[in-house]
């Protein structure tokens, strides 16, 4: 989108789907109605979706489902993919354990 | 804190062919993957590449992955593996995980060359156990010795589609179905040929509904979709199967260049740094090859590597903006030649109706994976002729001209312009050396003598399962969708050095089959025959 969606657009009702239990973010095990229904509550980007579901920020980091939640999102607001704002990209970018990150700059 | 003239990100094909060109320069360059071995995808490619010479064409991905890699030893270029990037920051600094440390290293350039990772659609069912990436499958088998499964449908008609489809039955799978939603094979035509010649049965315009089982996958659901992808009632088949590959696509893994705050555009080939045609991102000094750029395949990788490495290069001041250009030139060319054809970049999703040469395109190939006999006459690399002659079933224009270079009697002509169709000279003589047959990347070349004894015909096949059949074997002749048409008896096999391990296998057929055997199935079946 670029811009801040206005966040008055109707989309209508949200209208339950008989696949809404299936799981779109393996890692955190979010299902498809739980994003349909969190963009329904008017999460319009990615980053909120995340930050609200946690869908995309487990184990894979979002490998697998950035792709299918954007789609969702594109087709809850009617709009094409390439118009929803991509996430953005921050280390690690590989789940790394606390242990290693702790030692971090030892070498000097 | 360490500091390398250049650091590059992935050891894949693009990345080591840019350390590769760096190294040679005289750059104290060092490369890090995050996996357990160097080469990226190489290593799991055992097909035949398509190009021409220099582009590797008909030599084997792995193989290539190992000249490459014997390459950078050479010319001394580090790579560090097991070292994951977790960070690209603001002045070229990047952070490594080595063991169970994070590293610092600083690089004046950077070039990130990490790849793609596999697109996946859901569907009901689509966690269990036995849904697998196409790309799974194929490290499992090739890099791993591990039979993905025993029936396994594949979902996805492109190139990873039908190659990982024929790599199955190679290891012993048996491919119950090839699905796609597309109306159209995706990939080339000769892909799709040596698939359905083995008998996998092509669902085109058709998708997965759900996944069985609840353990694991014991079966799937398939539906016939409309023009606007929904599914049409009453279309539902059931499959048993225990494997279910998805060849959907790829997705650039682009994280560490939009971190570092390059320019970046979401496209439908996914989120892509915006380059020049050197590599260079929007930020000097941070390049960006192979399919984080741009999904394509190794071989435009292999390129778009070695001119990033130049231009990183140039960057650094190891060499002039001249010899730059001047190295780059024939480079950008080889690579060109590859974007060029039916299947350019911009010809996707466009319907092809002629070939260049003004020759209707087959439509069986398109929704079935295989040229109908009504069809095959019209392309010019199918001639009758007396005694035995070459007959090339290659139908769409792809930049690949291996057969025109290896056959020593000049038989098969391709021209300047290596997507243009092979066609048969009537003036020359073949002499039955098999070479075409073995060179073929697509394993559309046989050989064909109608005259071999009265009555009874000859076809050398390209032929690359175990176990490999031996003279005086009979079984069926199948033809181009995987049918009998006869029995055959084998009468001679070649194996030779110059064929790679593609094996000619010449099988005898009642003379009227000549034109439609194109395969032999032992009566001891191999193990993927149900």
């Amino acid at each position: 989108m670029g811009k801040i969606k206005d966040r008055l657009t109707s989309m209508g009702e949200f209208v339950p789907q008989p696949d809404d239990d299936m799981i779109i973010c393996r890692c955190e095990e979010i299902s498809k109605g739980e994003i349909r229904q969190a963009i329904h509550d008017g999460m319009f980007t990615l980053t909120e979706i995340r930050r609200f579901l946690r869908a995309g920020m487990g184990l894979c980091q979002g490998q697998t489902c950035t792709r299918l939640v954007k789609g969702m999102i594109a087709r809850e607001l009617g709009i094409s993919p390439l118009e929803v704002e991509s996430t953005a990209a921050r280390a690690p970018m590989r789940p790394i354990k606390m242990i290693v990150l702790g030692n971090e700059g030892k070498e000097s | 804190m360490k500091r390398y003239d250049l650091i590059i990100i992935g050891a894949g094909p693009a990345g080591l062919s840019a350390a590769i060109e760096a190294a040679k320069r005289g750059i104290k360059v060092i490369v890090f993957d995050e996996n357990a071995k160097p080469g990226g995808q190489l290593f799991k490619q055992i097909h035949k590449f398509f190009g021409s010479k220099e582009h590797k064409a008909k030599i084997r991905g792995f193989k290539i992955g190992e000249e490459l890699l014997q390459e950078a030893n050479h010319y001394g270029v580090e790579v560090v593996l097991k070292a994951i990037v977790a960070g690209l920051y603001l002045d070229k600094e990047i952070t490594v995980q080595i063991g169970d440390e994070i590293l610092h290293y600083k690089g004046d350039a950077i070039i990130v060359a990490t790849g793609a990772s596999e697109n996946m659609v859901p569907f009901a069912g689509w966690t269990l156990p036995g849904v697998i990436g196409a790309g799974a499958a194929q490290t499992m088998m090739n890099l791993h010795s591990i039979k993905p499964g025993n029936r396994v449908l594949m979902l996805g008609s492109g190139n990873v589609g039908l190659v990982v489809s024929f790599q199955l039955m190679q290891a012993g799978c048996e491919v119950v179905a090839l699905v796609d939603a597309a109306p159209r094979v995706g990939g080339y035509g000769v892909h799709a040929s040596k698939v359905a010649r083995c008998g996998v049965p092509f669902y085109l315009s058709h998708t997965i509904i759900k996944a069985e089982g609840e353990e694991f996958v014991t079966g799937v659901t398939l539906g016939e979709v409309d023009s606007s992808w929904q599914i049409i009632p009453g279309t539902e088949k059931h499959l048993a199967v225990d494997t279910i590959c998805l060849a959907v696509g790829l997705s650039p893994m682009s994280q560490l260049l939009s971190m570092a705050g390059c320019q970046m555009q979401d496209t439908p080939g996914g989120f892509l740094p915006v380059c020049a045609e050197s590599g260079e991102t929007s930020i000097p000094g941070i390049f960006a090859a192979g399919d984080v750029s741009g999904i394509e395949e190794a071989s435009s990788a292999m390129i778009e590597g070695r001119i990033a490495g130049l231009a990183a290069a140039e960057y650094l001041g190891f060499i002039t903006g001249e010899e730059l250009e001047g190295l780059s030139r024939e480079l950008e060319k080889a690579l060109q030649c590859l974007r060029e054809g039916m299947f350019a970049p911009e010809n996707k999703g466009r319907t092809i109706a002629k070939t260049d040469e003004g020759i209707e395109v087959s439509h069986t190939l398109l929704k079935k994976g295989y040229v109908d006999q009504s069809e095959i006459l019209r392309f010019p690399g199918v001639r009758k002729a007396s005694g035995i002659h070459p007959v090339i079933e290659c139908t769409q224009n792809i930049p690949c001209n291996p057969c025109q270079d290896v056959c020593l009697k000049k038989c098969i002509k391709i021209g300047e312009k290596m997507t243009a169709l092979p066609a048969i000279d009537p003036e020359r003589e073949c002499s039955g050396c098999g070479l075409c047959v073995a060179s073929c990347p697509g394993q559309a070349i046989f050989l064909v003598n109608e005259e071999y004894e009265p009555g009874l015909a000859s076809i050398t096949i390209p032929y690359e399962f175990i176990p490999l059949p031996v003279a005086g074997d009979k079984g069926k002749a199948l033809d181009r969708k995987g049918e009998e048409v006869c029995l055959a008896e084998v009468t001679t096999v070649r194996t030779a050095q110059a064929f790679d391990q593609t094996n000619l296998l010449t099988i005898q057929v009642p003379a009227d089959a000549a034109m439609k055997v194109r395969f032999f199935r032992s009566l001891e079946a191999e193990p993927w025959v149900k």
